[in-house]
C-alpha cells in the first residue's frame, strides 16, 4: 500500500509533466470515444431514417436501390407500381396501413414526395418518433403542400407562400414547371434530421392533377392547360405509385408477405426489410469508419509512447529517490510496482479526464451537432464498446509502464543505496 | 520468531573476513579485498580513505545491496551470504538506519512523513515505536524536536522546501526511528557549513547513546574524527 501511495504522491509532485502526459492520454480517449460515438451515432441517424415501417415495396430492381429512392429520395425507379398492385397489397390480411409515394417532380432542385395523408401519422424516424410540425397542417386542398424544414430555412418559406412545382428531377434549369398549378404551403414540418426535411410534400391525387395534360412526359400541345378550380372537381385517382412504405399487423408475418410480394405475377415489384437494406448500404460505406477507428487507435499509441518516454526521461533524475527507499527496505520488486504504479495512476486519470470529456462535450454540443449536420449523438450509458475501449489503453498503459519499471528495477539493483552523480 | 529476536548480542555490530568484491567480470574493473573489518556494538567508526578507494562499496557490502563474490559478512551476528535477495532487504529495513551525503529525502513528502517512512517498510521498527499511529508520529516529533526541528512548522513542511541543514537533520531523524541497531552515513556532513556540521554531529551523537546503535559513518573531514572510538582507514584494510 504504501508503494500506491508514494507512486500517488510522486505522480502529484511532477506536476506539470504528469498533468501533460495525462492530457495527452485523456485527448486520445476523448478522440477514440468520440469517433466512436460518432460512428455508432451516424450508425443509428442512418438506420433510424425511417422506423415503424415493415416492408418498403417497389418494381423490381436492387434493394439498395429501392431504398435509396424511396428512403432518400436519390435517384429514381426503373418502374412505378400500377394501382391495382397496391390495392391488391393493401387486401393483405397481414397489411395493416399502406403509404404509398410518388417521385418525379421537384422544386428548385428539392424532391417532390406525392402520398397520402397517412404519411404524417405513419412515418416514424429514430425512435418510433412522428412527425411534427412547427408551422401549419397537413395538405387539406388539392394544392396544398407541406415542406420540410430545411427547405422552409434555406428557402425562406412560410405557411401560405405559393410555390410552383416542375417536372422532372434533373437539374433545375432544364425542367419544365407546373406554372398554372401553384400550390400553397400548408405546413412546415419540423426538423427530423431525415431526408424529409429536404422533402416537398403533396397529395397523390395533387400529383394526378398537375400532370392532367402531361401523360406522354411533356405536355401535350393540343390539351388546354386546366386551372385549378377544374381540378378540384375533377376525379383524380392515383393511377400509379413509385414506391410503398407498408406496416403490418404482427412482424411475424414480415417474411410471408415479403415472399408474396416479390413472387407477385402480375408486376415484377419487390419488397424489402428496412433493417436488412440499411445494413447492406452500411457495409457499403462502413470502411470510412474503420479509418477513422485506426487514425484514433494510433493516437492512442503516441499518446502512451509520451506517457513511456516521460518516465523513462525522468528515471535518471529518480535515482536517489529509488536509492532512498531501498535504503528503507524497499526491494526491487517494490521499486518496479512504484514505476508500473505510476504509469497506471497517469492512465487512470487520463482515461478518466477523457471520459468524463467526452460525454461532458456531447452533452453540451449534441443539440449543435444535430441542428449543423443533422447528426443525433444519442447519450446513452457506455456500452460494452466503450468499455472495452476504455479497458484496452488501460491495459496497454500499464504494459507499457512495464518498460520503465524494469529499467527502474535493474538500476536499483545496480545502484544499490550509493547513487554519485 | 523475528530477525531482531535472532540477533546474538555478544557477536560484533559487523564483522567482514576475506571480503572480496568485484564490479563486473572484466579484470580491469573494480575490486576491493578486505581481510577482517570489524565494528562493536555501540561502538562509532569512522571509515576514511580517498575517493575511489571503496568507501560507498564497502557500506553497500554491510548493507546487503551488494553482494560480495567471496567471504563472510556478518551484520548483527547474521551471515549475510546465507540470505536471500528479500531477506536482505527486510533485514536492511529492520536493523539498519541509513544517511546519505545530501538530497537524501524524498521531495514530495513532508518532514515527518520523510521520518516515517521506514516503518512502512519494517514491522519490527513500527512496534519499536508504538502500535498505534499516534504513538509512531508522537515518536518521529521527538526525534525532530531532538534534533531541532519545529514540529509545529518545519515537520510539516515539504522536504524540497527545507534548508540543507534541516534536511540532514530530519535524515537523521530518518535513520535513528524504529531503533536500529546500526547505523549508516555516508559523508552526512559534507555539504553543511563547520558550524552545522558540529551542531549535527552533536545531535547524532546524542541520539547514537540514546538508542545504543553502532555508528559507522564515512567521512573526508580529519577534523571530525576524534569524536568517534574508532577510526578506519580504508587503504589499510584492504587491497583494491
Amino acid at each position: 500500500m504504501i508503494i500506491l501511495r508514494l507512486a500517488f504522491k510522486s505522480v502529484i509532485n511532477r506536476k506539470f509533466t504528469t498533468l501533460l502526459t495525462i492530457f495527452s492520454i485523456a485527448v486520445s480517449v476523448v478522440l477514440i470515444l468520440g469517433v466512436e460515438k460518432v460512428r455508432t451515432g451516424a450508425r443509428a441517424s442512418f438506420t433510424n431514417t425511417i422506423s415503424g415501417t415493415d416492408l418498403i415495396v417497389g418494381s423490381r430492381s436492387g434493394g439498395i436501390q429501392l431504398l435509396l429512392y424511396s428512403i432518400f429520395h436519390i435517384g429514381d425507379a426503373t418502374a412505378n407500381i400500377t394501382w391495382k398492385t397496391v390495392e391488391d397489397i393493401r387486401k393483405r390480411k397481414e397489411v395493416d396501413w399502406v403509404v404509398p409515394i410518388a417521385l418525379g417532380d421537384s422544386h428548385r432542385g428539392y424532391r417532390v414526395v406525392g402520398t397520402s395523408r397517412d404519411y404524417f401519422s405513419k412515418f416514424r424516424y429514430r425512435r418510433n418518433i412522428k412527425l411534427g410540425f412547427t408551422e401549419g397542417h397537413a395538405f387539406q386542398d388539392l394544392f396544398d403542400t407541406v415542406i420540410g424544414a430545411e427547405i422552409a430555412k434555406t428557402l425562406g418559406y412560410k405557411v401560405g407562400d405559393k410555390i410552383i412545382l416542375a417536372h422532372g428531377t434533373g437539374p433545375v434549369s432544364l425542367n419544365k414547371e407546373h406554372g398554372d398549378t401553384p400550390f400553397r404551403v400548408s405546413g412546415i414540418l419540423a426538423s427530423s434530421a431525415t431526408p424529409v426535411d429536404r422533402a416537398v410534400l403533396v397529395s397523390m391525387e395533387a400529383i394526378e392533377a398537375i400532370h392532367v395534360g402531361w401523360e406522354t412526359g411533356d405536355f401535350q400541345k393540343d390539351k388546354v392547360a386546366q386551372s385549378p378550380q377544374i381540378l378540384r372537381k375533377m376525379k383524380l385517382n392515383p393511377k400509379a405509385a413509385t414506391a410503398l412504405y407498408v406496416g403490418l399487423k404482427s412482424r411475424m408475418q414480415t417474411f410471408s408477405l415479403q415472399r408474396w410480394i416479390n413472387s407477385y405475377p402480375e408486376e415484377a415489384i419487390l419488397g424489402i426489410l428496412p433493417g436488412v437494406a440499411f445494413g447492406q448500404l452500411w457495409a457499403l460505406i462502413g470502411n470510412v469508419e474503420k479509418v477513422l477507428f485506426l487514425i484514433s487507435a494510433m493516437v492512442v499509441f503516441t499518446a502512451i509512447l509520451g506517457m513511456v518516454i516521460s518516465i523513462l526521461a525522468s528515471l535518471n533524475e529518480r535515482r536517489r529517490e529509488m536509492a532512498i527507499l531501498r535504503a528503507m527496505g524497499a526491494s526491487p520488486i517494490e521499486i518496479f510496482t512504484l514505476l508500473a504504479a505510476e504509469a497506471a495512476t497517469i492512465a487512470v486519470f487520463g482515461v478518466i479526464l477523457g471520459f468524463v470529456a467526452v460525454y461532458g462535450a456531447i452533452l453540451l454540443v449534441q443539440p449543435f451537432i444535430e441542428s449543423l449536420t443533422g447528426l443525433y449523438i444519442e447519450i446513452s450509458t457506455p456500452g460494452w464498446r466503450e468499455f472495452l475501449t476504455i479497458a484496452a489503453i488501460l491495459g496497454a498503459s500499464v504494459l507499457a509502464g512495464i518498460l520503465p519499471a524494469i529499467r527502474a528495477y535493474l538500476t536499483s539493483l545496480s545502484d544499490g543505496l550509493m547513487i554519485k552523480f | 520468531m523475528t530477525v531482531i529476536s535472532q540477533i546474538k548480542s555478544e557477536s560484533p555490530a559487523v564483522l567482514l573476513s576475506n571480503t572480496d568484491f568485484r564490479w563486473g567480470a572484466s579484470t580491469d574493473s573494480f575490486r576491493l579485498r578486505i581481510d577482517h573489518f570489524r565494528l562493536e556494538r555501540e561502538e562509532s567508526n569512522i571509515l576514511v580513505g580517498p575517493s575511489g578507494s571503496g568507501k560507498s562499496t564497502l557500506l553497500g557490502i554491510i548493507c546487503g545491496t551488494l553482494k560480495p563474490q567471496e567471504g563472510e559478512t556478518r551484520v548483527l551476528g547474521q551471515r549475510l551470504e546465507e540470505m536471500g535477495d528479500l531477506a536482505r532487504d527486510r533485514f536492511r529495513a529492520d536493523n539498519i538506519g541509513i544517511i546519505f551525503q545530501q538530497f537524501n529525502l524524498l521531495p514530495y513528502l513532508s518532514a515527518i512523513d520523510n521520518v516515517l517512512l521506514p516503518l512502512n517498510f519494517s514491522m519490527s521498527k513500527k512496534h519499536a515505536c508504538g502500535l498505534t499511529q499516534a504513538e509512531c508520529y508522537s515518536e518521529a516529533e521527538k526525534l525532530l524536536e531532538t534534533l531541532g526541528i519545529d514540529i509545529k512548522s518545519t515537520a510539516k513542511q515539504k522536504a524540497v522546501e527545507l534548508s540543507i541543514g534541516q534536511q540532514q537533520r530530519v535524515a537523521a531523524a530518518r535513520a535513528f526511528i524504529g531503533f536500529p541497531k546500526l547505523i549508516i552515513a555516508d559523508e552526512p556532513t559534507s555539504s553543511l557549513d563547520e558550524e552545522i556540521q558540529s551542531a549535527f554531529l552533536d545531535q547524532l551523537f546524542l541520539q547514537k547513546e540514546k538508542t545504543g546503535s553502532s555508528l559507522l559513518m564515512v567521512s573526508h573531514n580529519p577534523r571530525i574524527a576524534e569524536r568517534f572510538d574508532t577510526i578506519t582507514e580504508l587503504d589499510k584494510i584492504s587491497h583494491t
